[in-house]
């Protein structure tokens, strides 16, 4: 579970305040906007790399709201990705595995085993530079689930992708968020991958988070999707 | 005037200056002078002296440059503009008046004592005229040049990639170590290069703070100078070359190790 409760958070003259948002255990949640409104500062509230100056962040009912980012749990995809360029694709598998003291054993294991459901064993041995969009975007998603989390945050994953890949993707995200129960928070401005994905869907507008019908999706206003995306988020 | 041809006149005029100066060593020296210089045990002193004191204070350098640039390149805190202020010292301040300085803040009186009999009773060792003093003098000025050096090149380094370290479990440390340090290996070795190169042509604050003393506090940029006050000014040419040797020497090993680590 994942609840926001009258959260405010400021980003140098920035300010989101009175912030509400409750996605259920096991849900996918989809949350849309125009750029600009602060859907990627939610997102690194939850995760703790921006500081809440009043309200609530709740996980699976336990208040994080003061917690270091690393001890949350929580997997992190960002927009610009931020793969680690020194590293190959098999070391950012291994890397939070390795941060735990994980046997041999089990990272090879979790290894095989995530490279086979993201369709990277191929590309394990290689860097990252030289990655298509897609591939990176799986190894993105794979350093996130690596250290099996329970709540994952996606930011405009599919963003920069080419019409197939972002279908191939929009598949291995429902599959995966089905088959390891994670409650997920994803922040798009595609109407088709809400369409596509979503459990629970959520529009921030004048700065403000509210809950809408699935339904709704076909009425949202034009300026909460912007299909390519890839611009700056605050 | 062609464009290129306006390039190639002015950056080559430069070239050829510096080409010009080694090449006027190069036709005044012999090798017999060469050999002659070589083989003083004073020089041979020097060159050994020279070598240990400029990789010990690039290597003090580089460990105070690393976290220093770091936190400057990321953390925006009041006064920050201070630290820099403070740290454009070393690098606007004439090397000389550094040396004294450094000679002052060891024998100015504090508490009825001095910072010299205090490292005196507290380590056992002198420092002015001393070969320490040599690398203090080299890193108090190198040390500058290689914290802007690590600047640029934490400045260059994403911060995100850091971010997500930390969700992934790292502590701060951690992401710094893991991920940061591994980007800026070219920054590394750039500002060990620098440090290194910067301490080898010191010689204003040595002189002052650590003396000419043969066979003790003689280092190769001091050994030009003794070379010359005695007249021999075909020795000096020699170690003068030498040292070109030597800093050529060490940047290429230095520009080699990191073509290979980018293989």
């Amino acid at each position: 579970m994942i609840a926001l409760r009258d959260v405010s958070i400021r980003s140098g003259s920035f300010v989101l305040s009175g912030i509400h948002l409750n996605v259920p255990t096991g849900q996918y949640a989809v949350l849309m906007g125009a750029t600009g409104q602060g859907k990627t500062t939610i997102l690194e509230a939850v995760c703790g790399l921006r500081s809440v100056i009043a309200g609530q962040v709740l996980i699976d009912h336990v208040d994080m709201t003061r917690w270091k980012p690393a001890n949350r749990g929580i997997g992190y995809v960002p927009q610009d990705l931020a793969l680690f360029p020194t590293m190959t694709v098999r070391e950012h598998l291994e890397f939070a595995l390795r941060l735990r003291r994980a046997s041999r054993a089990v990272l090879h294991e979790r290894v095989e085993e995530l490279s086979h459901v993201l369709g990277i064993e191929a590309l394990l041995p290689r860097g990252v530079q030289h990655l298509s969009g897609g591939e990176a975007q799986r190894v993105a998603l794979g350093r996130a689930l690596a250290f099996d989390p329970h709540v994952l945050l996606l930011d405009e994953p599919l963003a920069a992708l080419d019409e197939t890949t972002r279908h191939r993707l929009c598949d291995l995200l429902r599959s995966l968020q089905r088959s390891r129960g994670l409650t997920t928070l994803h922040v798009t401005h595609s109407r088709h991958e809400a369409q596509w994905l979503a459990d629970c869907l959520f529009v921030m507008e004048n700065r403000a988070v509210s809950e809408r019908a699935l339904t709704e999706l076909a009425s949202l206003a034009p300026q909460t999707e912007s299909p390519g995306g890839g611009a700056a988020q605050r | 005037m062609p464009f290129f041809t306006t390039l190639a006149i002015l950056g080559g005029g430069y070239l050829l200056l510096i080409v010009a100066l080694l090449v006027a060593d190069v036709a005044y020296t012999t090798p017999g002078d060469f050999r002659h210089a070589l083989a003083k045990p004073e020089i041979q002193s020097a060159i050994r002296l020279t070598l240990m004191t400029c990789t010990v204070s690039a290597l003090m350098s580089l460990w105070v440059a690393t976290p220093l640039g770091y936190s400057l390149s990321r953390f925006h805190f009041r006064g920050r503009w201070v630290i820099d202020l403070i740290l454009d010292v070393p690098v606007v301040l004439p090397p000389l008046v550094f040396g004294l300085s450094l000679l002052i803040l060891f024998h100015i009186p504090i508490a009825g004592t001095n910072l010299e009999s205090l490292v005196q009773t507290g380590l056992g060792y002198r420092v002015t005229y001393q070969p320490i003093a040599v690398v203090l003098a080299q890193f108090s000025v190198a040390c500058a040049f290689a914290v802007q050096t690590m600047r640029v090149a934490f400045d260059q380094i994403d911060p995100r990639a850091e971010m997500v370290a930390l969700t992934l479990g790292c502590r701060r440390s951690q992401a710094f170590l893991r991920v940061v340090l591994p980007q800026a290996w070219r920054g590394v070795i750039t500002a060990f290069t620098v440090a290194w190169a910067r301490s080898l042509g010191e010689f204003g604050p040595i002189l002052v703070f650590a003396g000419t003393t043969r066979m003790k506090t003689e280092v190769l940029s001091t050994s030009v100078y003794l070379e010359l006050s005695v007249g021999d000014l075909e020795a000096a040419v020699a170690v003068s070359l030498l040292m070109v040797l030597a800093a050529m020497l060490v940047l290429g090993i230095v520009r080699l190790l990191g073509v290979e680590r980018t293989r």
